[in-house]
């Protein structure tokens, strides 16, 4: 791993009317490490994923992102413009509902090359080339690339989502429950490919789940956040096995073995 | 002006609204391609027939000057007779069919044959100004996305028109960017008429009286039609000529003309099909 941290996240927080969602958070993502954030409904995943892709202002704290260049950039105080430029660039989102991340009306050719054309590309042959390899390398006959995505199983739209997500190869990729609503042999499929494409690209990724079997196929470290707040972070299985904190014990307990 | 009607202000709307227009007008011109809001008036016809143009031409329009009026290439047609009568009435002012002659043209669907010529000014009647609003129905998020000039999803459209048909399809309203900043529609013109628009000597005006907006191009405003590198933007060519004026560079109409299918191929700009045919009968 090389030397300095990609994004580092320093002391963020977000307030929803009276509600405290996310409380001082800090962590530091190394490249090419996946770091997964697990914890229960409304503990403040999303509101910190959403922060760090610029989604959504914090009130208070820093995003401190290492641009390719090398500069260093607060995404918590860039303009507007510049910030859309910068994530367009280097951060790939993908959502738990690939209706959200995809547009349904046009073709998964074009879904997959919007990203390419928003970054300047003007040649329709290159675009067209770059999608169909895309396709195939997220496991999709290379022969639906003029379909529309309607016409895909859930499990395909999630694979396409992230040929969308990837094609521009960013460097941090935020991950919303990639998994959530699939059956678990389409699960397993997908953490495969994730886990490929992941070490294949060298991207950091930020993984947000409440599934600890997912964390601990995908990620190195692991942080369990509760009301807004860490309460425990370190190697994952270092965490799954040997939980310190009360809510973290509760939470691997609480997982049914198959 | 004392040809106008004595029951109507000069050119319908009353001083104070010509000036809030004149002021978006004047906005429009300072920014090409910008889309400017301004508090539309309703009008006596209905959304759709050309308010938003009528609006814009009522607050330029001036005792001396002579107006044309074109719906659909053609100067007899109901829309385009009614709104001559209109400003005939209420500003008194003389109308002409000749394109050469005309000082403000008023138009919906077509730009000339004729080349324009600086001086002379065109007020096009825009049905939808937002060209983003079908990629994004959210106006805030367009507005933030021209405000960025956040264009590239646009190239989405061309694509999809490529990979299902082969070609681009666009035939109307076909995309443009201005002076390299903003993108524009053109409004339903055909995309024949798009290389008119780029560094035309007239000045032109687009006014929407349902979405309250008003754009501009100064004259000389470099204007590009979106296209990829490897399917440039074309026009459309016929292998007919036009069967009247034999004009083989212009915009045909594909006209029915009885019950068995017979077509006709006639030009749509109809001043520009009188004007060669009587040149060609006085030589």
């Amino acid at each position: 791993m090389s030397e300095a941290p990609l994004p580092e996240i320093d002391r963020l927080a977000k307030r929803y009317g009276e509600r405290q969602a996310v409380r001082g958070v800090s962590f530091a993502l190394w490249p090419g490490e996946v770091l997964a954030i697990v914890g229960e409904s409304g503990s403040g995943k999303t509101t910190l994923l959403n922060m760090i892709a610029g989604r959504v202002a914090p009130d208070a704290g820093a995003v401190r992102f290492r641009s390719a260049a090398g500069a260093v950039v607060d995404l918590a105080a860039l303009p507007e413009a510049d910030l859309r430029r910068l994530v367009r660039r280097e951060i790939g989102f993908v959502h738990q509902n690939p209706r959200d991340g995809l547009r349904l009306s046009v073709s998964a050719g074009a879904n997959i090359g919007e990203p390419i054309m928003a970054a300047g590309a003007r040649h329709y042959g290159s675009i067209r080339r770059a999608a169909a390899a895309w396709l195939e390398r997220v496991e999709i006959d290379p022969a639906r690339l003029d379909d529309l995505p309607a016409t895909f199983s859930g499990g395909m739209q999630q694979r396409l989502q992230i040929a969308r997500a990837l094609v521009t190869e960013p460097r941090l990729v935020l991950m919303d429950e990639p998994t959530g609503g699939l059956d678990v042999s389409v699960q397993a499929r997908l953490l495969d490919l994730l886990r490929r494409l992941v070490a294949d690209l060298g991207i950091s990724v930020v993984l947000v789940t409440h599934d600890l079997g997912v964390a601990r196929l995908l990620a190195h470290r692991l942080m369990v956040m509760q009301q807004g707040q860490v309460v425990e972070s370190g190697v994952t299985d270092q965490v799954l096995d040997d939980p310190h904190h009360p809510y973290t014990q509760l939470l691997v307990s609480s997982v049914l073995a198959a | 002006m004392s040809l106008a009607h004595p029951g109507y202000n000069f050119a319908y709307l009353d001083e104070q609204t010509k000036r809030m227009i004149r002021r978006a007008i004047l906005k429009a011109v300072a920014v090409p391609g910008y889309q400017v809001p301004f508090a539309g008036r309703e009008m006596p016809l209905p959304y759709g027939w050309g308010t938003g143009g009528i609006q814009v031409t009522a607050s330029i329009i001036g005792a001396d000057d002579r107006l044309k009026v074109i719906d659909q290439g053609a100067d007899d047609t109901t829309n385009a007779v009614s709104i001559r009568r209109f400003f005939a009435k209420t500003a008194g002012v003389a109308t002409t069919t000749r394109t050469n002659e005309a000082t403000i043209i008023q138009t919906r669907h077509r730009v000339p044959e004729t080349p324009l010529h600086a001086g002379q000014i065109m007020v096009f009647q825009v049905p939808i100004p937002e060209p983003l609003r079908w990629l994004e129905p959210r106006e805030t998020r367009s507005r933030r996305m021209h405000a960025e000039a956040d264009y590239g999803s646009m190239y989405v459209k061309l694509y999809e028109d490529i990979a299902r048909m082969g070609r681009i399809t666009t035939a109307y309203d076909y995309p443009v960017m201005v002076n390299g900043r903003y993108l524009m529609r053109p409004s339903p013109i055909p995309r024949f008429d798009n290389p008119k628009l780029d560094r035309s000597p007239a000045l032109m005006l687009f006014g929407a009286g349902r979405e309250k907006r008003i754009y501009a191009l100064p004259p000389h405003t470099p204007v590009k039609s979106l296209d990829f590198e490897d399917h440039p933007f074309t026009i459309e060519r016929w292998t007919q000529r036009c069967q009247r004026c034999g004009a083989g560079d212009s915009f045909l109409d594909e006209i029915v003309i009885d019950d068995r299918g017979t077509r006709r191929f006639v030009c749509s700009d109809t001043d520009h099909c009188d004007t060669r045919l009587e040149r060609r009968s006085a030589s």
